[in-house]
């Protein structure tokens, strides 16, 4: 029993309740959201440091002992998504305070940015599935209010969209979760994992399990995929950067939960869906990606690659792929923070957001240049950068379960993905720049918060022994799903 | 018992889909609204039906209803509740700016 589980679910929807009071009062909104965000990474690192030194913590809501309660389960792997968020919000939190206009700022949107956290965190640490359903409802409706936040005609027509596909998603959850429910008796997930197993997971929980993997494959992107380009292109850019690092990522979290902890008796149907849709997704966003002459757009297809090329670790599903999806996810986070900011900084010096429009921004902002360059190194998984060794793990991984082809499609989409951040540097800062002035913007302060987020890419780069190490421990716990059984069920 | 709350569950669904297809965002919104109905009612049905007594503490009763469907649907309710609350406001919203319910008029590259 640890009650530190539940602060960074508190704290956030504390700070939320708290700033709906003060409307008005932007830069007092400002201080105090920095504040929670900053108390929230130091109780994540207390939180993966417990659980470095402790092994996995539970928390029972209300001392109901599982199977009966809600509980908690903070493990090694949801710590350190925990973590990573935390880090990348704090940034796209500081980003936001140039890149949100006032009107919006005070339409409560450190409201709904908090609020949207409440909802990140708890699908993260909750060992409960229609826990996990409740918490995917809280964040996807703070994101039905950001997305539609300011009204302006795209917007309106694209958060639409994004609303139906989610309901009929989440519907979709309810009704797999109301199959199992009849099928295994029990919500907890480890009792979940127990009851699969002495089941076998033939027939009726096999289609179950696909059901469920049909929900999360929409909520992540992953494969199923079509809503999200032109979604996630409507909303200002600090918001654009809190979907693509976060939003798809806890639907990414749920498919490797799920189908490492509870269907894993029969990984030949449903691990085979799982690469077939992680194949889709790295070509045909690669493809999108490749296409798109627009920022948001190409940006957005690179999101839906990183979520195909996870779910490629899930496929091949032995140690070093695990290690390498958590490895892979922790720097996706990070580096799609950072990628959606420097799009948004060139979308606000090139003054549009198509290519074609822009030019010679290296000649003024070089410093802004050379980071996105950088960046797109990494994420590409050039050798120094963090990268590289989420993707070696994963390739490795993939080979040794005998999967070359989805591998070398793996291999293949980076070069898709090279090639389509290159052409945003190519297009937007070399060549000559457009005809007629343009007004000089001062960006010191968010270019401050990318080096800063750039300095942790590349010392997660640098320094990827150290991070291997609580990264393995993460793998542990998906390949060895009895731990986290044990860790939930005892007492 | 079972077979009808099947059969209703399978109109409910049935309707709801037919109602998203539709063009018109309001039917679309009422068509959301059926599907989640659709939804609590099979989760009724799903943890068995009249299985017992009122889950509440007495001597007399043998067996007991399990209650935590009823929990699920209550919380499932509350937030279809909220979403649908939402949707409507937004879908008024986009009324006023867009000058059109019609989904088929709204699409397309305008920004």
């Amino acid at each position: 029993m640890s009650n530190l589980l539940v602060f960074p679910i508190l704290i956030p929807l504390c700070t939320a309740v708290l700033l709906i009071f003060l409307k008005e009062k932007v830069q007092l909104q400002r201080f105090i959201s920095i504040v929670s965000a900053l108390l929230n990474i130091a109780i994540a690192i207390v939180l993966v440091s417990r659980i470095r030194a402790d092994g996995i913590q539970t928390l029972h809501m209300g001392g109901w002992a599982p199977p009966y309660g809600i509980v908690f389960v903070g493990d090694m792997f949801a710590a350190l998504l925990v973590l990573t968020a935390a880090v990348t919000s704090f940034g796209i939190l500081l980003y936001s305070f140039g890149g949100i206009e006032t009107e919006r700022e005070k339409a409560y949107y450190y409201v709904f940015f908090n609020f949207l956290f409440v909802g990140v965190y708890g699908s993260f640490l909750t060992g409960d599935i229609f826990n996990l359903f409740v918490f995917f409802e809280v964040l996807l409706i703070s994101s039905y209010a950001l997305i539609s936040l300011g009204g302006t005609r795209l917007q309106l027509r694209e958060s639409l969209k994004y609303l139906l596909i989610n309901i009929v998603s989440s519907t979709l959850f309810v009704a797999a979760v109301a199959y199992l429910y009849a099928a295994a008796g029990t919500l907890n997930m480890a009792h979940l994992s127990q009851r699969v197993a002495e089941a076998g997971q033939g027939g009726v929980l096999g289609v179950i399990a696909v059901l469920f993997l049909i929900v999360f494959s929409i909520k992540a992107g992953l494969f199923l995929f079509f809503w999200l380009p032109e979604s996630y292109s409507a909303p200002p850019s600090a918001v654009r950067a809190l979907f693509g690092a976060l939003l798809t990522k806890v639907g990414l979290y749920a498919v490797l939960r799920t189908f490492t902890l509870i269907f894993i008796q029969d990984p030949g149907v449903t691990h085979t869906w799982i690469a077939w849709m992680a194949a889709g997704a790295m070509i045909l966003g690669g493809l999108g990606a490749v296409a798109y002459n627009d920022i948001p757009r190409i940006l957005n297809y690179n999101v839906v690659i990183s979520v195909g090329f996870v779910a490629f670790g899930l496929a091949a599903a032995n140690g070093d792929s695990l290690n390498g999806a958590v490895f892979y996810l922790l720097h996706d986070m990070l580096s799609k923070g950072l990628l959606f900011i420097l799009g948004g900084m060139v979308i606000t010096i090139g003054g549009t957001d198509r290519l074609k429009d822009m030019g010679g921004l290296i000649k003024r902002y070089p410093l802004i240049g050379w980071m996105f360059f950088t960046l797109a190194l990494a994420i590409v998984g050039i050798p120094p950068l963090s990268g590289f060794a989420g993707k070696v793990l994963l390739i490795r991984g993939g080979l040794d379960a005998g999967m070359l082809t989805l591998s070398l499609i793996g291999l293949g989409s980076s070069f898709l993905v090279l090639y389509s951040l290159i052409k945003i540097f190519r297009l937007a800062f070399w060549g000559d720049e457009p005809e007629g002035e343009r007004s000089r913007v001062n960006l010191k302060g968010a270019a401050a918060v990318s080096a800063a987020l750039l300095v942790l890419i590349i010392l997660m780069g640098t320094q990827a022994e150290w991070v291997y190490s609580y990264v393995s421990q993460a793998g542990d716990v998906l390949a060895h799903p009895e731990l986290y059984i044990e860790a939930v069920m005892k007492e | 018992m079972e077979l009808i709350m099947a059969v209703a569950v399978g109109i409910l669904f049935m309707i709801g889909v037919y109602l998203i297809l539709s063009k018109s965002l309001l039917r679309i919104i009422l068509g959301t609204s059926l599907l989640t109905h659709g939804v609590h009612l099979l989760l009724l049905t799903m943890a068995g039906l009249k299985t017992g007594a009122a889950p509440v503490l007495s001597d007399k009763a043998e067996a007991y209803v399990d209650p935590l469907p009823q929990a699920l649907i209550l919380t499932s309710i509350v937030i279809s509740f909220g979403v649908s609350a939402f949707f409507l406001v937004l879908a008024y919203r986009a009324h006023q700016t867009l000058g059109t319910d019609d989904m088929d008029s709204i699409k397309g590259d305008k920004p």
